[in-house]
């Protein structure tokens, strides 16, 4: 029996887009929580199911029979329509992310994305972008003020990390000349080179324009629990609000399976060119990938435990006078790196070492300053101050 | 949004509007300017922004009422009241040991102060003296009360600027502090736990080993909070510069406390004006210079340090004696008026109490820290976000309860 061909489309847009999302999403929820509670010498929750592993469930239930409210002098329609513009987009973007190499069932060869556009870069800028639309829209359309400045913030948020984000990503097209996620992945396989290296810098500035593309700390300000009421989705209650959520997390995990595809090699295991570590290509390249992702993910949390807020001015300063020179200056060194040895990756090589050198010297320099202005304050303080 | 609501709610407006000015005519106002017009796009138009009292990070329900352009804050304007009780009223129906329960609920993250206050004001009428037991005792409590407070100050500042890991911390450090409460006097939060002339109880065996183990492990759990925030950068970026005031205008508003301190004005009711037994204790009063948001927070930690390094004195100067002093079974202070005040968490709390004989007061009159405080309240804010306001709330360290009492 041959099943025809779009019946592994199928199976993918359910297996991947629909269920990966959820399933991860699941668990991230309640790893976050959990995570957090640890970083936070408390539980974290741990009633519903054994350890906790099934309050997914249980907040989706509340959320799915919760009543759904549409305050009285709302947009109707755009209030309606803003949770489906904030989670529909990032569904969508997961199609094109390769999460491992072609698998072989039976006799057929069957790819581990759903479709591998050659534009997938831009088609996923594109639709994340989209995704900021839900937010804004939402936070208009409750007709409550600080829903509006909710959704005023993530406009300015958009703007100001839409940019760096997609100059950071130019930087790796001109490694790869292509737009293709799979493609991406390929050449990383071809050259023994994860575009990490040469391209830390693009890596830095992906990251941290990812974190503030979806609103996560230090960067959640349209959010802002403890100035905004929680912002845009203050109106929004039941199936609605858990949409906001799904599309917010969604959002994460796309920031991070980009990262992983572009930065960290994909499916890729670690040190492809070493012999000794050859055992771990036994390791399924689909493990490898959400390995990676994980690890992102976890940065996120981390993140969440760890920062402060940023202010709305002080973020959009760091976006235009750090975030962007500092990408143009990255594309501009690439492009000659590039161009100084034609056709060959010795250039993207001495990149990666000088780039390597930097933050390292960078690193240790900001633990100096540390150290230095750590003294100054404690000189400063009344002595004694021993118990 | 279709054609037919729009005009549905600008029919609704208008209604309301007309209402509005036919009540104004009524009550003999002007009649307000016509509704404002549509705005070009480069026309600021200002918002009215309703701040609590339902609101996360008003720290209880004071309502500001905001006038923003965007997120800029142009005025604001506090409006408080919603927890008045008026405790000062009940004071004068009520016997003077009545009176300190009532106290507990006016700054009731310190409740111990409050009792001290009111405790001292009644003392000094009656001119009893009070047991050096009782004395270190209290400082004891008084400066883990000071403790208590600056832990709640420093994790939910923390949490309204977005940094929630430093309140769990500190929650954790609070709660022991309640224990060493609950074990002293049986209640947590409000507790009740002075006495005219002294002190209720006698200290349970093995109350000060515990809580000499829980100070000398302290300054290590501050580092802890200090890790997470002081060289923070964007800790520094959000409090560094926000609502600046100079040591003058401070003495002017009267404001007190780690305000006054974190402008540059050494000025501790401890050191200054010394009760119980504050004058022959080591300790330095930590101030800052550039009166700030950040400068605040340093004075604060730096404040808890050095109350850990007082209750280590006093432990070790406690000896056996006497836990109340020489007071009359029913209380009648001579006819006579006096102000006592003490160093409370938020500043200078003061009493005023005059007494016309009888065995209750005539008018108790409270100098409540975080009242006077907060009228600073609009002067700081103006000019900054809204984002800054949430800061600054944090930084005056206002508990509602003392506010409205």
């Amino acid at each position: 029996m041959t099943l025809p061909a779009e019946f592994w489309t199928y199976l993918k847009v359910v297996l991947l887009v629909a269920t990966v999302p959820a399933i991860v999403g699941f668990v991230i929820v309640l790893a976050e929580r959990r995570i957090m509670g640890f970083m936070q010498a408390r539980l974290g929750p741990n009633r519903v199911g054994p350890e906790g592993t099934l309050q997914g469930l249980a907040d989706l239930l509340k959320l799915v029979t919760k009543e759904d409210i549409t305050p009285a002098r709302a947009e109707k329609a755009v209030h309606f329509l803003a949770p489906v513009l904030a989670v529909i987009p990032a569904l969508t973007a997961l199609a094109v992310i390769p999460f491992g190499p072609p698998v072989r069932i039976g006799k057929t060869l069957v790819p581990l994305w759903v479709a591998d556009v050659n534009i997938g870069l831009l088609f996923l800028l594109a639709l994340t972008s989209i995704g900021v639309y839900g937010i804004i829209l939402g936070g208009w359309s409750s007709n409550n003020k600080y829903s509006l400045l909710g959704g005023l913030r993530s406009a300015a948020q958009l703007v100001s990390y839409e940019v760096p984000m997609g100059l950071a990503l130019v930087s790796i097209l001109l490694m790869t000349r292509s737009l293709s996620l799979v493609e991406i992945v390929r050449r990383q396989e071809s050259t023994h080179l994860w575009f990490v290296f040469p391209g830390l810098v693009a890596f830095f500035i992906y990251f941290v324009s990812g974190v503030a593309e979806t609103n996560r700390n230090p960067f959640d300000l349209p959010e802002a629990e403890s100035e905004l009421v929680s912002g845009f989705n203050t109106e929004y209650s039941g199936v609605k609000f858990a949409f906001f959520f799904l599309g917010e997390y969604t959002g994460m995990i796309i920031i991070s399976c980009v990262a992983v595809t572009v930065f960290l090699g994909g499916w890729l295991p670690p040190f492809p060119n070493v012999k000794a570590l050859e055992f771990l290509w036994q390791v399924p390249p689909v493990l490898w990938f959400f390995a990676k992702v994980g690890a992102f993910l976890f940065a996120y949390i981390w993140f969440r435990s760890t920062f402060p807020r940023y202010r709305f001015d002080q973020l959009m300063a760091l976006g235009w006078k750090w975030l962007i020179p500092m990408a143009l200056a990255n594309i501009l060194i690439v492009a000659f790196a590039i161009l100084l040895f034609p056709g060959r990756t010795t250039g993207l090589v001495w990149l990666a070492w000088i780039f390597g050198g930097l933050f390292v010297a960078m690193f240790f320099l900001a633990k100096l300053r540390q150290k230095l202005t750590r003294r100054e304050r404690l000189a400063a303080e009344p002595h004694p101050v021993e118990v | 949004m279709s054609d037919e609501k729009i005009s549905q709610a600008e029919r609704d407006e208008a209604a309301d509007f007309a209402e509005r000015a036919k009540a104004g005519a009524a009550a003999g106002l002007e009649a307000p300017g016509a509704p404002p017009e549509a705005h070009t796009l480069f026309d600021v138009q200002e918002m009215e922004l309703n701040f609590g009292p339902q609101h996360p990070s008003t720290h209880g329900v004071l309502r500001l009422v905001l006038r923003v352009d965007g997120e800029k804050i142009l005025e604001a304007k506090p409006d408080m009241g919603y927890l008045h009780r008026g405790t000062e009223k009940l004071f004068e129906t009520e016997t003077y040991p009545m009176g300190i329960p009532h106290t507990d609920r006016m700054d009731y993250v310190a409740a111990a102060t409050n009792n001290h206050a009111f405790c001292l004001a009644v003392e000094k009428l009656l001119g009893v003296e009070i047991p050096r037991r009782a004395q270190l005792i209290r400082v004891i409590l008084d400066e883990l009360q000071r403790l208590s407070s600056h832990l709640v100050w420093l994790g939910t500042s923390g949490i309204d600027l977005g940094a929630v890991t430093p309140f769990w911390y500190a929650f954790r450090e609070r709660e022991q502090i309640l224990d060493f409460f609950e074990e002293y006097c049986g209640a947590r939060l409000t507790l009740n736990c002075m006495r005219i002339g002294g002190l209720p109880f006698d200290l349970t065996p093995g109350w000060t080993e515990r809580v000499s183990e829980f100070i000398s492990d302290l300054p290590t759990r501050i580092d802890d909070y200090e890790q997470l925030l002081t060289d923070n950068r964007i800790w520094k970026k959000r409090t560094v510069g926000i609502g600046v005031i100079s040591a003058e205008e401070c003495v002017e508003w009267g404001l007190t406390g780690p305000i006054l301190r974190g402008s540059g004005l050494e000025w501790d009711l401890r050191r200054a004006q010394p009760y119980e037994c504050y004058d022959e204790l080591d300790f330095v009063v930590p101030t800052r210079q550039n009166g700030d948001t950040y400068d605040r927070y340093i004075v604060r930690v730096q404040e808890m340090r050095q109350s850990a390094r007082i209750i280590r004195q006093c432990l070790e100067r406690l000896e056996a004696g006497e836990i109340r002093g020489k007071v009359p079974r029913v209380i009648k202070p001579p006819a006579d008026e006096v102000y006592a005040s003490i160093e409370s968490p938020k500043g200078e709390l003061g009493f005023y109490c005059v007494s016309n004989g009888s065995n209750k007061p005539y008018r108790m009159h409270v100098r409540p820290p975080s009242f006077i405080n907060l009228q600073a309240l609009p002067r700081l804010a103006k000019g900054h976000l809204v984002s800054d306001l949430v800061a600054l709330i944090g930084t005056i360290d206002i508990v509602l309860g003392e506010v409205d009492r």
